[in-house]
């Protein structure tokens, strides 16, 4: 991006709002608007979206006009790891079972770490895994397979 | 004696071997989690959320109003211990309970907090008691006009004082406010944003939402930071503060008790508000104010009462109107809808042992935090010092299992990744998600509100500003909004957030 932006976080937040907002006013449309005394599905939705749409102009605007700090290191690797690890818990929990799951999403989450090694996280890991199952699967019923469909379980 | 009637029925509930059983419990797991350096309460309670739903109703709020004190109370002892305040409203007591402790007296600055905390529980919980059933009364009253402009009031009163930027903490709102409307419209049971997803169809769960941005998006950030985050310890000598240290608690803690107890029925205020200007007043009329930020009691006790006496008030105006002046207050809303209960005026006449009950068991979870914390201190010490590498693979745990559990779908741990996301991109945009939490709650209810509003009115906006109500709510808003905008005020209100 240009150096015209002075101010990059409230830039980028403008974008955000004024994406959301349109899109709720274009996805919207197809919901019917109603009247203001029998408001229809898509009424308040796209009052909002306007208003948002409105609020991201302004915060973009700004964002050329008053100086503010940079947008500052983004966490990748973090971010990757602890939310890439999430969503293959949930890849993995029917198929494969709560116990393989679990393994996987502590273990590669804990990778996350700068302090990470790997026996302490395996420990930590089977740890977490007999607690869970104990507390979740056993204590409070949750019905997750220890081992999945994939182990014909 | 209409209300001492009302306490025996409250105590009833309340004293049952369960629910005494199951605010004990809600106690100690709150201080357990919250201790941990960098869970704040609505962390806490979004967590521990999914394992309340098996209860009855009384129980499961019984227990999450103790998680709820118990994780403000932890929060105050990690700030004090080592520094890192685990949310907003612990920020002011770090100041001087950590110099206290640095000076050998953290025994001392705990002692302070827990006697504080308990006085004002006391006070609030009394004042809560004596307060809520005649707004109730006053809410009955209410028509749609006026509960819509009552939300746009709390809306506004808490962008006023949030701390940032106002045109983000607005922005966040609307967003929140959209993001509630998503799956079916009760109206036409159209269904609305939802991808034609199936899981989308009952919208958004607020647990999702909760967890992804204050759990997942939280680890994200404290991993950046990892490298600097060492938990330094102090010892903990004796626990008893010294006769002098009592003489100038006293005041202090009435005075915190006060503040905090008004700041916290406000929209939008609450612990945070309460004990950030708490600790500024404390600061300008004590003697000791040379003391401040070097390790003053005043320091700590003020700002302890009033987060305390601030957390219990805030259940007024969700008690009695429904209405959550902050995230922790909006999870419990959302805990109360799960449960089937309708937050409103018609909770204290429909179901008084539940009110009552919960309001008795609020002065029994304080007195339980007295006498649990300070003996365990040595347990907290302990958990305190689990390094953050070992933690949040845990609490990652706890989220995908207790999300997945909501409804047994793995959409929901799906969406929680895609807020912890977001969560973490809007932190990094300086946008707090605190905001866009309560407009998420409030979203759904705010449309019903307006569509009732204008179907009596015909269609005439004009209704919101001829009934007095609503007139005087939206009077009130602008206020705030003009307030904020005026320079000479809004330059006073950096002040007042300087002190982080």
């Amino acid at each position: 991006m240009t150096s015209h932006i002075r101010n990059p976080k409230d830039f980028w937040a403008g974008v955000i709002y004024a994406t959301v907002g349109l899109a709720a006013i274009i996805i919207g449309r197809d919901y019917g608007m109603g009247t203001a005394s029998k408001m229809g599905p898509a009424y308040f939705p796209s009052v909002l979206g306007g208003l948002l749409v409105l609020i991201g102009l302004i915060a973009i605007a700004r964002s050329f006009l008053r100086p503010g700090e940079p947008l500052g290191s983004f966490a990748y690797r973090g971010a990757a790891l602890v939310l890439g690890s999430t969503v293959l818990f949930g890849a993995l929990v029917r198929g494969a079972g709560v116990i393989i799951a679990l393994l996987v999403l502590v273990i590669m989450s804990a990778y996350a770490s700068i302090k990470f090694r790997w026996w302490p996280s395996i420990a930590i890991a089977i740890v977490l895994v007999v607690f869970s199952v104990l507390i979740f699967i056993k204590g409070l019923g949750v019905p997750l397979p220890l081992l999945g469909s994939w182990f014909g379980g | 004696m209409e209300f001492i009637a009302h306490l025996g029925l409250g105590a009833e509930t309340a004293f049952t071997l369960t629910n005494l059983l199951y605010c004990l419990a809600g106690v100690f797991l709150g201080t357990l989690i919250g201790v941990l350096p960098g869970l704040g309460p609505a962390a806490t309670i979004a967590m521990l959320l999914p394992a309340t739903f098996v209860l009855p109703p009384v129980s499961a709020l019984i227990m999450l109003a103790g998680i709820y004190y118990g994780a403000q109370y932890g929060g105050s002892t990690t700030a004090i211990l080592v520094n890192i305040p685990g949310e907003t409203s612990s920020v002011v007591t770090a100041l001087d309970g950590y110099q206290m402790a640095r000076q050998g007296r953290a025994g001392a600055a705990l002692a302070t907090a827990a006697i504080g905390s308990f006085f004002a529980g006391t006070v609030s919980t009394l004042l809560l008691a004596l307060f809520a059933p005649p707004l109730a009364e006053v809410a009955l009253k209410f028509g749609p006009a006026d509960y819509f402009s009552l939300m746009v009031l709390g809306l506004v009163a808490s962008v006023v004082l949030a701390h940032g930027s106002l045109l983000h903490a607005i922005g966040m709102v609307v967003l929140g406010l959209l993001l509630g409307l998503v799956g079916t419209d009760v109206n036409s049971g159209m269904a609305r944003y939802t991808f034609d997803l199936p899981p989308l169809f009952d919208g958004i769960g607020f647990v999702v939402v909760a967890m992804g941005t204050f759990g997942l998006g939280e680890i994200v950030r404290n991993l950046e930071h990892e490298a600097t985050r060492s938990v330094m310890m102090t010892k903990i000598s004796s626990l008893m503060p010294t006769k002098e240290d009592f003489k100038r608690m006293v005041a202090p803690i009435l005075r915190g008790t006060v503040l905090g107890s008004a700041l916290g029925i406000l929209p939008g205020g609450g612990p945070v508000l309460a004990s950030f200007a708490a600790y500024s007043l404390e600061k300008k009329v004590s003697k000791y104010s040379a003391q401040f930020g070097k390790g003053a009691i005043e320091g700590v006790a003020a700002p302890e009462s009033a987060n305390n006496a601030g957390a219990q008030t805030s259940f007024i105006p969700m008690l009695t109107l429904g209405i959550p002046s902050n995230p922790v207050m909006a999870l419990m809303i959302g805990a109360m809808i799960i449960q089937g209960i309708q937050p409103g005026p018609g909770v204290i006449t429909e179901q008084p042992a539940l009110f009552w009950g919960i309001i008795v068991s609020m002065w029994i979870g304080n007195f339980f935090l007295i006498v649990l914390n300070l003996p365990l201190i040595g347990i907290w010490v302990r958990i305190i010092m689990v390094p953050y590498h070992l933690l949040f693979p845990a609490i990652l745990v706890f989220c995908a299992i207790g999300v997945f559990s909501l409804s047994n779908t793995e959409f929901d741990v799906y969406l929680m990744a895609l807020f912890g996301l977001l969560g973490y991109i809007f932190v990094k945009l300086d946008c707090e998600p605190a905001p866009m939490l309560l407009g998420f709650i409030l979203g759904p209810m705010m449309e019903e509100y307006l569509r009732r509003a204008m179907l009596l009115s015909r269609g005439d906006p004009l209704v919101f500003v001829q009934r007095p109500i609503s007139a005087t709510m939206l009077a009130l808003a602008v206020l705030g909004m003009v307030a904020v905008l005026a320079p000479v005020i809004s330059k006073k209100r950096e002040e007042a957030f300087q002190e982080e």
